[in-house]
Formats: C-alpha cells, structure tokens, sequence
C-alpha cells in the first residue's frame, strides 16, 4: 500500500441560503494516496467542485474532518492554509484565472512570491515549470495574446512551480477543444508518470475521465462509486 | 513571509496599469499638502515679522501716555488731554528702580525743505535716551547729546527714508535742512527698521532735541508738556515691577485719589508685541487647520478609489489568496498602492505649495518662511493619510472568500 496523502471522514459542508441549509456535501469519505490520479465526475450541482475546495483548502468543511500528509487541515486558520495552498497544492481552474496585464513568466512566479523565494531563484523555478509545459517561448506574452490551451498551460506551470505534490483540476478542459483538451490531459499524465505529482481532475467527459486510474462519482453531494479504471 | 519590495512592485504596477485614476486621486493629496505648507509658510512669514519688529522695537520696553484707556462714560480717549510732563520723565528715572531708562517725547508733523526737494515727516522731540531705548543706530555722524538739549541746538538726526527723499545720493551730515522753515543742521543719520506690521514706515522720521522741538517747532500748551515717553525696564521681569512703580509715582505726583480715575496710561509695549505674536500662531494654526481638511478630503479620495480597485480587482485578489498570499500580503499590497499616491501626491503638493507661497511672497509682498520641519510634517503626514484611508480597502481586500473572489466577473 502507498502512502496516504488525502484522507477525508464525514465531510460535510453545509451552505445557508435564506432560511433553507443546502448540503452540498455529505459526510464523504475518501483517501487517496501519493501518485494517483482520480478523476471525478458526476452531474452538475452534485458538489465536486464542493469537494475540490475543501481538498484545496480553499474553504473548511461544516463537519468532518481532512487530513492532508497526516496533518488535521479541518482546524487551521486561514493565513495558515494559505500556506498550505502555497506549497502542497497546485489548483487548475476551468475559467484559467491568471491575471492579466501580467506576463506568463510573472505569473508562473506568483506562488514563489508569496513563500518568498529571491527574485534570481523564483525565475529560474518559473521558467522550468514553462519549459516543463512546452511554452519556453512565450514568457513574456499576457493572457490575452495567449490561446486557450496555452492559457491552461501557463495554469498548470504555475500549479507545479512550487513542486506541490497535489494538482487539483476542476474541469480544466470544459472550454478546450478536443485536440487542445488531448494535450493538456497529456500533460496532466506525464506530470503524474514522471514527477509523481497525485492529480484530482473533475471532468463531465467520459474519455478526459479515462486519463485518469480511478474514477470517483458523485451524486447529490455523495460518493456513490469509487472503482479503478484501466 | 511578506516580500516588501515585491509589494511595492505589484502595487506600482496597478497605479501604473491606471495613470489617468492615478494621477485624479493624486490630485486631491496634490491640492492638501499644498494648501497646508503654502498657509504655514505664509504664517511663519506673519510671525517672523512680528517678532522682527519686536526686535526693532528695542525689547523691555513700556510705554506711557496722557489720558485713561479705561471705556467707562464720556471720557476721551487716550492722549487727549496731555497731562505727563518732562518733570514726571526726570522723577520715574529717579524714583522707579526698576527703570533702566527714560525717552519723552514731543512730536508733531513737519514740512522738511532742503534745498529744492521738500518733504513731509514726523518730527520726534526727545533726549538722547529714546534711540538707546530703541536700540537705534546711527549708521553716518554722530547721535544727539545731553549738551545738544540743553543748549537748545538746532540739530537733527534723520531716519534713511528722509535721508533717501531729500538728499538723494548726496552726504547728508552737516548740511542744512529747514524744518517749519527753522534751520535744522543734521549731525546723524539712523540705520533702517523697515516697516511695522501695519505697513507704516519706520525710517519716515526726523528726532531733535526735546527742549528744541518745544521751543522753536511744537509750542505745548504749558511748560514741559510731553505726549508719551518710552520706558526700558532693567530686564524682561522687572517689567510688571516697572509699570506698577510708574503708576504708583505718577498717582502720586498727578495727586490722584483712591477712587479717581488714572490721568495718564502705562502700557507695556513688549507684552502687546507678545500678544501679537501669539495671534500669529492662532492665525496659523487656523489657517493650517482649515488646509487640513483639504488633505482630509484628499485622504477620503484615495479611501473611494481604493475601495472601487478593490471591487474591480476582486478576482486578481482571488487568485492571489488561491496561491497562496496571507492577509497581511494583500493588505500591504493596497496600503501601499494607498500610501505611494499619498506620498507621491504629497511630494508634488510640497512643491507646488513651495512654488504658491513665494508667489503670495511676490505678489502680495508677504513674508512667507517655509521651515523644513513643515515640509517633513507635510511629508509625514500625506504618508499617514496613505496609511489611515487606505487600510479600509485594504481590509476589506484581505478577507475576500478566495472561491467567491474567483467567480466573480
Ligand atoms: N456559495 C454557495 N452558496 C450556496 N450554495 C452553493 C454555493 N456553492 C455551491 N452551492 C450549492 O452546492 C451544490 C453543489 O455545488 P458544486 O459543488 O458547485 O457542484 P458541481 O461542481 O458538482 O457542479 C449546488 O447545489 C450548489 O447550488
Ligand atoms: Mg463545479
């Protein structure tokens, strides 16, 4: 058995809206281990984009609690999971979310700004994570003169810049095209195969889906499968 | 870890990607800091010309006229009915001890010919005393004497305005000037004071001897009449003590009763000089107060700008909270956006303020003094502004939820 890095029990989240509660996961357990690569899937509003920030630590759970490399995240303030953010997890966005008027090297760079590594050594991380994702010739092009799948490109440099063991994808191909879409995945597998990067991908598509080794299903904010694939 | 200089980088940048909302926010600070170092420099100038012509007053000085100041009833104002005489001046150097110095004086108005220029002035009958009282050089001859008074010279000593209106270039020492047509030759001529706060002329002034000015110039209505007489105290403390010893000696000689009132006044000069300069400072102050709210309004400026770039922004500050930046990242990341449009503001307020306040000096012929300290309160200050209205946005930046902030468009 490999080692465990994603350990979940019970994990809820609850969202108040007006006087009803909507739960939007419920009491969800999962663990997942270093290397693998899960794919999620499941109808829209089931909440595996509920999940993905709660894995992210971009939000904390109702109840339940998330032990990530052993650590309880469940109870950490926020400047404290901001850190963790920083150096253990990679996020890939559908939306792609790079900022703009600021070129693909800056923003490759913004993590390493914010564990406060020296300008020389942050440009050297930079741009081997671009030379990594094949776009060593476009660091100083902005979002806007960038394609889309060289957008997520330049997500996903700046997700394993910090050598953070997790990328949490949350439909990372839903505005791609299906070629586009084809080389991402690629990426995606080979960061897994050869950096040992465990990837958690959340797609609508039965063949991004199939990149994956295990598949994860949900349904109305519960897991109703969990089986290997290939 | 906070990255100070990566900061100040990231935040330039954002006023940068906005030059024009930039420099308009600026511009508020701009109007502040220059409005308040403008108004205490144009009252540093006031005070220093206060106490400028405190200085040429002479210092422990008190001032004593005919007449009571006191408001009550029909009586007339002070000087009215000329009372002291050149015999109470002799008795308060003799009896006051805590006076250095006595200068009476009889004045009037005067036509002033010397050979075919003429001129109108005020014509001081006095002792010797006045223009040591005064601490008043004599800048070309010599100064008046005791013997000049007592033989009833027909000498004078002329201030530079005279000098510069009848002479013109030419040594005025030991000419002839004639003075209501009697012949005055000049054996001295004083250094310039320059003007009072009114604006009236110090140097517009011709002395003579007392006994002279009251025997050939201005006739007093008895013997030994004089107007006013200026008194130097032994020393800055000795003043209350003089002004009480004046009074008692000349209740005493005018035979004044417990419940007369008093015929004559004693002022101190000095202390109305204090009170003027005291004035000046309110002056400042309120004008300076009233500059601030300009910075305030400045400052509120900067606090709407920085709250609608926090809005536009919201999915930048999104994705920066996502990576990984703490609260404190993100609030130092506006305060500083905040603080370099106060500062950068500010300096170009401290310019401009500079520039308007010699333009005032120019234009309207102000002092104006501008003292480094309030050019670095000035500076400290638009910092402060930065600072104070720019941790609001800031804070609010800082606690955005990170998924809210990354959806929204
Ligand atoms: N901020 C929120 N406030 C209220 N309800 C929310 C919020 N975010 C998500 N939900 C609800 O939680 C459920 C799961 O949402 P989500 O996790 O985004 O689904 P998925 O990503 O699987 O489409 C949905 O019913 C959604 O309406
Ligand atoms: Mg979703």
């Amino acid at each position: 058995m490999k080692e465990i890095l994603i350990e979940v029990s019970n994990l809820s989240r609850i969202y108040h809206v007006g006087d009803s509660d909507i739960a939007a996961l419920n009491k969800v357990g999962l663990s997942i281990s270093k290397g693998e690569f899960v794919s999620i899937m499941g109808p829209s509003g089931s909440g595996k984009s509920t999940f993905m920030n709660l894995i992210g630590c971009l939000d904390t759970p109702s109840s339940g609690t998330y032990m990530l490399e052993g650590i309880d995240v469940s109870c950490l303030v926020r400047d404290e999971l901001a850190e963790i953010r920083n150096n253990k997890i990679g996020f890939v966005f559908q939306g792609f979310n790079l900022l703009s008027r600021t070129t693909a090297l800056e923003n490759v760079e913004l993590p390493l700004l914010y564990s406060g590594m020296p300008a020389r050594q942050r440009r050297e991380r930079a741009l081997d994570a671009l030379r990594t994702v094949g776009l060593e010739d476009r660091i100083d092009h902005q979002p806007n003169q960038l394609s889309g799948g060289q957008q997520q490109r330049v997500t996903i440099a700046r997700a394993i810049v910090n050598n953070a063991p997790i990328i949490l994808a949350d439909e990372p191909t839903g505005n791609l095209d299906t070629k586009t879409s084809a080389e991402i995945m690629d990426l995606f597998v080979r960061l897994n195969r050869d950096s040992g990067i465990t990837v958690i991908l959340v797609t609508h598509e039965n063949d991004i889906a199939a990149y994956g080794r295990r598949l994860v299903r949900f349904r109305d904010g519960s897991i109703i499968s969990d089986e290997a694939t290939s | 870890m906070i990255n100070i200089p990566v900061t100040i980088r990231i935040s330039l940048r954002a006023l940068r990607a906005n030059k024009m909302r930039s420099a308009l926010t600026m511009l508020g600070i701009v109007i502040g800091v220059g409005a308040v170092i403008a108004m205490l420099a144009i009252g540093a100038g006031a005070r220093e010309r206060v106490s400028e012509e405190i200085d040429s007053m002479g210092s422990n000085l008190l001032i004593v006229f005919s007449g009571s100041t006191s408001s009550g009833g029909a009586r007339m104002g002070a000087g009215s009915e000329p009372t002291i005489t050149l015999l109470d001046a002799e008795a308060i150097k003799r009896e006051c001890p805590a006076v250095l110095d006595v200068g009476p004086s009889h004045s009037g108005t005067a036509q002033v010919v010397f050979g075919n220029q003429n001129w109108s002035t005020i014509v001081i009958g006095t002792t010797p005393s006045l223009l040591d009282i005064r601490e008043w050089q004599i800048i070309a001859g010599r100064p008046m004497t005791e013997q000049d008074d007592r033989s009833i010279a027909k000498v004078c000593v002329l201030g530079k305005t005279v000098v510069d209106n009848l002479f013109g270039g030419i040594d005025p020492v030991g000419k002839v000037v004639r003075i209501k047509k009697v012949p005055f030759t000049v054996i001295g001529v004083l250094g310039s004071k320059g003007q009072t706060m009114m604006g009236q002329d110090q140097d517009d002034i011709i002395y003579v001897p007392i006994s002279t000015a009251q025997k050939k110039l201005f006739r007093p209505l008895f013997a030994g009449m004089i107007q006013f007489m200026m008194i130097k105290a032994r020393s800055m403390e000795d003043l209350d003590d003089g002004q009480q010893q004046i009074e008692e000696l000349l209740r005493q000689r005018h035979r004044i009763g417990q419940h007369q009132q008093d015929d004559f006044t004693v002022k101190n000069l000095t202390q109305m000089m204090q009170t003027a300069v005291n004035i000046a400072r309110i002056m400042t102050l309120l004008l300076g107060a009233i500059a601030s709210i300009s910075l305030l309004v400045g400052g509120i400026g900067i606090m709407n700008i920085m709250l609608v770039s926090v809005t536009e922004r919201t999915r930048e500050i999104g994705i920066r909270i996502a990576v990984g930046a703490k609260t404190w990242d993100i609030r130092l990341q506006f305060i500083i956006e905040a603080v370099t449009l106060s500062i950068i503001g500010g300096g170009i307020g401290i310019i401009l303020g500079q520039a308007g306040s010699i333009a005032v000096a120019k234009l309207a012929g102000l002092p104006v003094i501008i003292s480094p300290l309030s050019i670095a309160v000035a500076f400290g200050f638009s910092a402060a502004v930065g600072v104070f209205f720019g941790f609001y946005p800031a804070y609010k930046a800082s606690l955005l939820n990170p998924i809210d902030a990354l959806r929204y468009e």
